[in-house]
């Protein structure tokens, strides 16, 4: 089972990673501890492979670094849903693999709700039920299987739904 | 497969599904996936240590054209710290091995640089490492903002993965009234729209035969600060032509297509702008923050950026300054956009008008807009900017304030010491 980590509105990548703890910065093995240190100091320390994060509107606004979402990826975070993400950290998201649902939890499910989320079919089972999640389109679903657009990219030469 | 590779029948189509069916593999709508080619791709010096690190280590790749990819030294240039410089220095070094084009410190900035070398053209899809990539849509291309991974994949594959955006309609009717400009219609339609009134969207930018490249360039330029993906300034009668530009039929926006919002704005009945600490979209009338702020002593002026560097607006500049003096107290800095601005405003004497009224004259690049150089704020000082980010801390201190207004109005301020209109500046109007 994964753990449900709640966030608000416009939680942004200051908030994610504060800049000032970027890898250049606090280095490059550690700097994943430093997620959300400021909103949830205690994030970094007990999130385990594969929790789910839920936020709510407008989710990672702000910057286009791409630290923010690699701390997370570091971390090892199983998903991230939200009814809106941030157009630039939206697409980090997925080139670095982690799998993004633009879908509103945060009235279902309160902070540190036990669940599984299946990331191929977007099915989130939680205590009450299920939710099935908007599936990523088949050009993301393709590209996660490989990890991430990056990965697809490196290991195929294309894009995902190109032809080979 | 993705997306729908047969279209039996075809349905009109947005400026932005034009061009991304046109530079993919078949015709897409709002909503579909794309994977399409890129025509150029363009590198800031602040991003190209993360980039020249995705291309060599995480993908193991070169560019696949390196005629399509541009690398721009302009945030901070030239360098100010040991760092800075080593990070520039591996980019000219990154530059000379691969074969794709370096502009050095001077040139000026990224935007203004590939409009002058013709590197953004009608139909093309050009990508910035920077947010403001936007502005390419002046001239009808779909320019965007992306991440060092995202630049790296379409450097070495020529190509990116688009979501193709839904697109608000702006139409501009009738005709400025003197003194008003570019400016103010885009903080106009950035009050209107709001900071995330466009997210993930095109703005489609409906303006007849309205507005010169330049201008087009301000509106296209600050589309990115209600969200947008892209800012298409639909090409209007002989503007573009004038230019030089080719520009193919099938780039025009069909009759009938879906846009998810329209909005009109009566160009006519509009005031000068000005965006007040610490949203872009907290607009007001100028002559209701000189009310406001008429105590207010005005730290810093500053003329330049991506969005109002260009020499019509160092023009607009001078015309309010010429024969007078920036007031005692206040810093007027102007950076022009380019070295080509420069020049141009070297040989018609606009840098002398600019320079007997006190102005202090910087390299073309991005200067003090994201506060790491060249005119950082202290805390507590107040700035009158023509650039497009007024958020707390971008031009230095976190208690400075930025306010965003245009060039005329800019000047008029650095004479008078405060929040101004250039009606204000005596004797304006007469020749000095
Ligand atoms: S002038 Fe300012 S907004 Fe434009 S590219 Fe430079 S830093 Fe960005």
């Amino acid at each position: 089972m994964a753990r449900i980590w709640k966030f608000g509105d416009s939680v942004n990548t200051d908030d994610i990673l504060p800049g000032k703890f970027a890898p250049f910065m606090a280095g490059e093995d550690v700097f994943q501890t430093f997620a959300f240190h400021y909103i949830r100091p205690e994030f970094a320390a007990s999130v385990r492979p594969g929790d789910v994060l839920i936020g709510g509107r407008n989710w990672g606004l702000g910057s286009s670094r791409e630290y923010a979402p690699q701390a997370l990826k570091k971390l090892q975070v199983g998903g991230i849903v939200a009814p809106s993400f941030a157009r630039i950290h939206y697409r980090n998201l997925l080139n670095l693999g982690i799998p993004a649902f633009e879908f509103d939890l945060t009235g279902l499910l309160e902070d540190g709700a036990e669940v599984s989320l299946d990331v191929q079919t977007g099915v989130l089972t939680h205590a009450g039920g299920t939710v099935q999640l908007p599936p990523p389109p088949e050009f993301l679903r393709e590209a996660l299987a490989e990890g991430s657009i990056l990965a697809f990219f490196k290991k195929h030469g294309r894009f995902p739904g190109e032809p080979a | 497969m993705m997306g729908r590779m047969t279209n039996p029948t075809p349905r009109p189509q947005t400026m932005a599904e034009k061009i991304l069916s046109r530079r993919g593999t078949h015709t897409v709508y709002a909503g579909d996936l794309a994977v399409v080619e890129v025509d150029q791709v363009m590198v800031v010096d602040s991003i190209a240590q993360s980039f020249i690190q995705r291309m060599q280590q995480d993908l193991g790749a070169t560019p696949k054209y390196p005629e399509r990819v541009s690398i721009v030294i302009d945030h901070v240039a030239p360098a100010s710290t040991v760092s800075v410089a080593q990070a520039q220095k591996e980019a000219r070094e990154y530059a000379a091995q691969t074969g794709v084009r370096l502009f050095d410190v001077g040139r000026g900035i990224c935007h203004q640089v590939l409009m002058e070398e013709g590197l953004a053209r009608p139909g093309w899809i050009v990508l910035g490492s920077d947010s403001h990539s936007t502005t390419y849509g002046a001239v009808a291309a779909f320019g965007s903002g992306m991440g060092a991974t995202d630049i790296a994949l379409a450097a070495a594959s020529g190509k990116t993965w688009l979501k193709v955006p839904d697109s608000v309609k702006v139409t501009f009717a009738g005709d400025l009234r003197p003194g008003v400009t570019a400016k103010d219609v885009a903080l106009e339609m950035i009050r209107r729209l709001g900071a995330d009134g466009a997210t993930y969207q095109s703005i489609e930018m409906h303006a007849g035969d309205r507005f010169t490249r330049g201008e087009r360039m301000t509106l296209a330029n600050l589309c990115v600060e209600a969200g947008a993906k892209a800012g298409l300034v639909v090409p209007g009668g002989e503007i573009l032509t004038a230019y030089g530009y080719d520009i193919p039929e099938w780039v025009y926006p069909d009759e009938g297509a879906t846009y998810v919002q329209s909005i009109e704005i009566d160009l006519g009945t509009l005031n000068p702008r000005m965006s007040a600490p610490s949203e872009v979209d907290n607009v007001f009338d100028v002559a209701q923050l000189r009310e406001d702020l008429r105590d207010v002593h005005v730290d810093q002026v500053f003329i330049g950026t991506c969005t109002n560097g260009r020499i019509e607006d160092l023009h607009a500049a001078a015309n309010v300054l010429r024969g007078r003096r920036v007031a005692p107290g206040t810093r007027l800095l102007v950076i022009p956009a380019s070295s080509q601005v420069m020049e141009d405003a070297m040989a018609d004497g606009t840098l002398l008008t600019l320079q007997r009224a006190g102005a202090v004259l910087g390299t073309p690049g991005c200067g003090p807009c994201m506060g790491r150089h060249q005119g950082v704020l202290a805390p507590g000082e107040v700035c009158v900017s023509t650039s497009n980010r007024n958020f707390i801390g971008r031009m230095g201190d976190k208690d400075a304030r930025i306010y965003l207004a245009s060039p005329a109005v800019a000047a008029a301020t650095a004479v008078m010491g405060r929040v101004a209109l250039p009606e204000d500046v005596p004797g304006q109007g007469e020749v000095a």
